[in-house]
């Protein structure tokens, strides 16, 4: 991709848009329309344009393999945590009310953090399956396409 | 009053007028790469038409991972194969008759299912009332989608979660191993091969 100039100048200019817009929709998910889900898929999205565009071993720089295979779980662990941090706080398994002294707060606490730890899983795994396709081609000479 | 929802009747028109010439162009064109794209294109329609049906969590994933990822995904694929796609099959009759008395029985039940946003239909009424005033009241948040996903339904979200968590574990195991030679690519560390020798010559019979 090293001769697309205007590719590259418009991801660049991008991303960093997508990569706000994934945030917004990641922790405005209980206002608006969105949430962890959505998120995560954006933030991926605007992490596999960049491989698109710079090329994979650029993309392996930005987020390492090792980065992302630790990721992969620890969102669904910040999530089962929390669920036990219900039990232990004395109510139950995924009961929000008690992680805080008021149970409306202790709700909107609880699905912030599920909701990151639903974003964390979501854009490590879209990430992960994008490269394992990706690690498998040769990059593709111009005549091929 | 009714020119809104004339509006909204012309935009559901349009919207699935083009679905529906997007799938017959998908089900005519032999060139793989224009396939993808056009999956790409039938997956933002898709989202336009859950926009209009005020489903807007649904769009959103539907034009982010529907038209985004997955046709990312579909290229990655088609990198490893052929660009296009082998002779067309021959129409089946059993296979016509299965497709078009589905389509008879589907057509012939929407009549029978409730007005569309009936307060009364089946759906809305036996747990939802109390979804609706508890996410106002107790839980306090304006999006209903995220109460029921994360709180009422917080043990179903999970098991998503861990599902996408398997999935993308699975992917990571079988397919996720670092390329080798200088490109990456060693045919020997790979699970499957990627381009066999053969295929060129395979290419020159089917132009034949």
């Amino acid at each position: 991709m090293r001769h697309h100039l205007v590719l590259r100048v418009v991801s660049k200019m991008l991303i960093p848009f997508i990569l706000l817009f994934g945030l917004y929709v990641q922790f405005h998910g209980d206002f608006g329309p969105g949430g962890g889900f959505q998120a995560g898929v954006i933030f991926a999205a605007a992490f596999i344009l960049y491989a698109l565009v710079f090329g994979d071993d650029q993309a392996r720089k930005v987020v390492p393999d090792k980065a992302l295979i630790l990721l992969v779980p620890l969102g669904l662990l910040i999530y089962a945590l929390t669920g036990f941090a219900g039990i232990l706080l004395g109510g139950k398994f995924l009961d929000y009310d008690v992680l805080s002294s008021d149970p409306t707060h202790g709700q909107h606490l609880g699905i912030l953090v599920i909701e990151l730890g639903v974003g964390i899983t979501v854009t490590a795994v879209m990430i992960s399956i994008f490269r394992a396709y990706a690690g498998r081609t040769k990059a593709i000479d111009k005549e091929d396409w | 009053m009714t020119a809104s929802i004339d509006m909204v009747l012309i935009v559901d028109l349009v919207l699935l007028t083009l679905l529906c010439l997007t799938a017959l162009a998908i089900m005519l064109v032999r060139h793989l790469f224009a396939v993808v794209a056009l999956t790409g294109a039938f997956s933002l329609l898709s989202a336009g038409l859950l926009v209009t049906l005020d489903a807007v969590d649904v769009a959103f994933t539907e034009a982010a991972v529907g038209a985004g990822i997955s046709t990312v995904l579909m290229l990655g694929t088609l990198a490893l194969t052929k660009r296009r796609e082998a002779r067309s099959p021959k129409l089946s009759p059993i296979g016509l008759i299965i497709i078009f008395s589905t389509g008879a029985t589907l057509i012939y039940a929407t009549p029978d299912m409730p007005k569309f946003g009936a307060v009364d239909s089946p759906g809305l009424v036996h747990i939802v009332p109390s979804y609706i005033e508890g996410s106002e009241n107790d839980i306090a948040v304006p999006n209903i989608v995220t109460a029921i996903l994360a709180s009422y339904r917080g043990y179903d979200t999970l098991g998503e979660v861990a599902v996408i968590f398997t999935a993308g574990m699975g992917v990571i195991i079988l397919l996720g191993r670092r390329r080798e030679d200088e490109y990456g690519y060693s045919e020997e560390s790979a699970a499957f091969p990627l381009r066999p020798e053969t295929s060129n010559d395979e290419e020159g019979k089917d132009k034949s």
